[in-house]
């Protein structure tokens, strides 16, 4: 979740040593011919779980898209997985494994931006469509591709920006927001965003803040902050400097509400932020918490069935992962449809013709159009906030 | 907030003082260190954690295994990464260390796993008050460094006082007569990689309830620390425990006064300035070469 944006770290050099590249096979034994779809992501290392979300996610959607019949006459789908390990060198060659010698007619995209990044000058060459699921940098769609081919079912931090700036002013009656945000380039992506954000509304930032991911005390910055007269904190940062902020906060008894990027949702923020973990409310694009719809039970049904280790909707983690994923299949399987062929560029204008889809994260009318790329948008967030060891709905308390 | 700043920035620069007496044990006796001295702090968080949380141990016990433990994987450095090299007179111990922090660092990470833990401790459950005014800093915060500083007093104590000390400072100050007077050598820099490792392991069981337990932790500090160590002059215990508390308090002072974004520009801008000013260190003596 945290990994929108984030360095090679030598670890993740190491991490890929014993990890193995493996595809899965999604059935369907006798058609001749099945479309083949790809998903290139972290699938080792520390984003492990993320990237296996994400394979749940789509291989539901297949089930249920194979199930009534395949698409283009009987052909079923497939899924191909390749592990990046969250590194964009090996994240291209996987995806040129997966263009080249798979023929994956919709590659998917993983966790980091990155990687993401690196792939979508290919695609974009090679013509053939790319789905986002998860990486959440404004400029994996929004790219100088003639025509783009990288479309996307996930946040997008410019879009993010402006949802935490409107929640804010509405939840908390904000004016003077004061911005506490990770020394990277994830950072700086939202730094952007968000002064672009508060410039659409005539507003400015009483201050920001940068802070190290392995920083220990975050007084310092919040001090400033404070004495800045911020009357609401937008974070952006991984789970650990995250709640390092939040514990921080507590220490000088400065209650002030925090608004956040999806950072904290990626591990166990309550157990590193303390009490006060509860209070940090964050962007999420669905939760399988609190009343669902029709379509949601059924994905939750379907997920209990095909995977005995979820038990109950607390195992469906990270929920966007599966969400997105789900959502982004089915939408690439109506682009593949209404495009009548395997046809990269096909497929590109079938997405522009999808009409309305009755999705899980939402009822989509015709979401994708040239120059908009990206099917979710401000209104859509689902705002959360972690109660004991789950993720839910701002509201919703069991 | 001046005083909140003082008083995390001595707290954090106790910790970096603390990690850079490492360095400057090893140096003093061998001439080498271990680069990936923030491995060595990690290793003390996460041993701590996973006998404390994991294995439910009594604190103190969990504690006094993780530093010992801290201490074997010292000398296992020194066995593996320093003595092959040094004692060829090759400067390979340089890479050879961070190597073997790496290989710690990815061996932590995939048995310890991938997300980051929290370790309470009573002393950072709620902060410091006094007069009813919050300090905004937790009694551990306070504590560190007197911890520190006690540490410092220990090592200086240990080395004019004891006959173990006496040898590490024989080795130090002519290893080729030391040889001579029947001190075994290999084992007074055996020693103090264990020393050195065990320092780490204190600022690493210090660090985690402030901090999150995870495989990468000690790498900022570590670099911290040998900034420090350099900073302090590395011939200089006390030289080094004080430039730490120098280079935390302008670190808090910085961030507070200034903002974030120049934190690190100012910090190590002033080390480079100190260094150009006195090249061995604020407390360091210079080599003398006789020819």
């Amino acid at each position: 979740m945290a990994h929108s944006f984030s360095p090679i770290t030598r670890r993740r050099l190491f991490a890929g040593v014993s990890a193995l590249a493996f595809a899965v096979s999604a059935g369907a034994a006798f058609a001749a011919d099945p479309i083949k779809i790809g998903l290139v992501t972290a699938l080792s290392g520390q984003s492990a779980l993320a990237g296996e979300a994400i394979s749940r996610g789509m291989t539901i959607a297949i089930d249920e898209v194979n199930a009534k019949g395949g698409l283009l006459g009987g052909r079923m789908l497939e899924l191909v997985r390749r592990d990046d390990e969250g590194n964009p060198a090996k994240g291209v060659t996987a995806a040129r494994e997966l263009i080249f010698r798979e023929k994956v007619a919709v590659l998917f995209g993983g966790l980091d931006t990155p990687v993401s990044m690196a792939i979508v000058p290919m695609i974009n060459a090679e013509k053939v469509p790319f789905m986002g699921p998860w990486a959440a940098g404004t400029g994996v769609t929004k790219n100088p591709g003639n025509p783009n081919f990288a479309f996307r079912v996930s946040a997008v931090d410019e879009i993010v920006n402006v949802g935490m700036l409107d929640y804010a002013q509405k939840t908390f009656k904000a004016t003077k927001p004061g911005l506490i945000l990770v020394n990277n380039p994830w950072g700086e992506s939202n730094e952007a965003g968000l002064k672009a954000a508060l410039a659409a509304k005539g507003m400015s930032a009483v201050g920001m803040e940068k802070f190290q991911d392995n920083d220990v005390d975050v007084v310092p910055q919040l001090t400033r902050l404070r004495a800045a007269g911020a009357d609401v904190l937008f974070m952006v940062g991984n789970v650990g400097p995250s709640a390092q902020v939040v514990k921080s906060l507590d220490r000088m008894g400065w209650k002030v509400p925090i608004v956040s990027h999806w950072g904290p949702a990626g591990g166990r923020f309550t157990e590193l932020a303390g009490p006060s973990g509860k209070d940090v409310h964050f962007v999420q694009t669905y939760s399988f918490f609190g009343k669902q719809s029709p379509v949601g039970e059924r994905v939750i049904g379907a997920l209990k069935a095909k995977y005995p280790n979820i038990k109950g909707v607390d195992d469906i983690t990270p929920a966007v992962g599966v969400a997105n994923a789900y959502d982004g299949l089915h939408l690439s399987a109506l682009a593949i449809a209404a495009a009548g062929s395997t046809d990269g560029d096909a497929v590109r204008q079938g997405f522009y013709k999808i009409g309305k889809y009755e999705g899980l994260i939402k009822t989509y009318e015709t979401p994708f159009k040239p120059g908009v790329h990206d099917a979710i948008q401000a209104g859509d967030y689902v705002w959360a906030q972690f109660i004991e060891n789950r993720i839910l709905p701002v509201g919703v308390t069991n | 907030m001046l005083l909140t700043a003082l008083i995390s920035g001595i707290g954090l620069g106790s910790m970096y003082g603390l990690m850079a007496l490492g360095f400057y044990v090893t140096y003093a006796v061998s001439g080498t260190v271990n680069f990936a001295q923030g491995s060595s702090m990690m290793l003390g968080a996460v041993l701590t954690f996973a006998f404390a949380r994991t294995l439910g141990w009594p604190m103190p016990v969990a504690i006094l295994c993780a530093l010992a433990l801290c201490a074997v994987y010292g000398l296992l450095v020194e066995f593996i990464a320093v003595r092959p090299f040094a004692s060829r007179g090759s400067d390979s111990w340089l890479m050879a260390t961070v190597a073997l922090g790496i290989v710690l660092d990815n061996l932590v990470m995939f048995t310890f796993g991938k997300e980051p833990r929290s370790l309470p401790s009573p002393l950072a459950q709620s902060s410091l008050e006094v007069g009813g005014v919050n300090l905004g800093v937790y009694p551990l915060q306070a504590v560190i460094p007197v911890i520190g500083l006690a540490l410092a007093g220990a090592l200086y104590l240990l080395s004019v006082r004891t006959r173990w000390g006496s040898a590490m400072l024989a080795v130090a100050q002519n290893r080729a007569a030391a040889r001579l007077m029947g001190i075994p050598i290999k084992r007074s820099i055996a020693l103090a990689y264990a020393l050195s490792a065990l320092f780490a392991g204190v600022a690493g069981v210090l660090i985690a309830p402030l901090a999150n337990v995870h495989s990468d932790m000690g790498a900022l500090f570590g670099l911290k620390a040998f900034a420090v160590a350099i900073l302090g002059g590395l011939t200089s215990a006390w030289g080094v425990m004080i430039a730490g508390l120098i280079f935390g308090v302008a670190e808090a002072l910085v961030t507070t006064s200034l903002g974030s974004g120049y934190t690190q520009i100012m910090t190590f801008s002033l080390v480079i300035l100190a260094l150009a000013l006195r090249p061995n260190g604020l407390f360091g003596r210079a080599e003398v070469k006789k020819v």
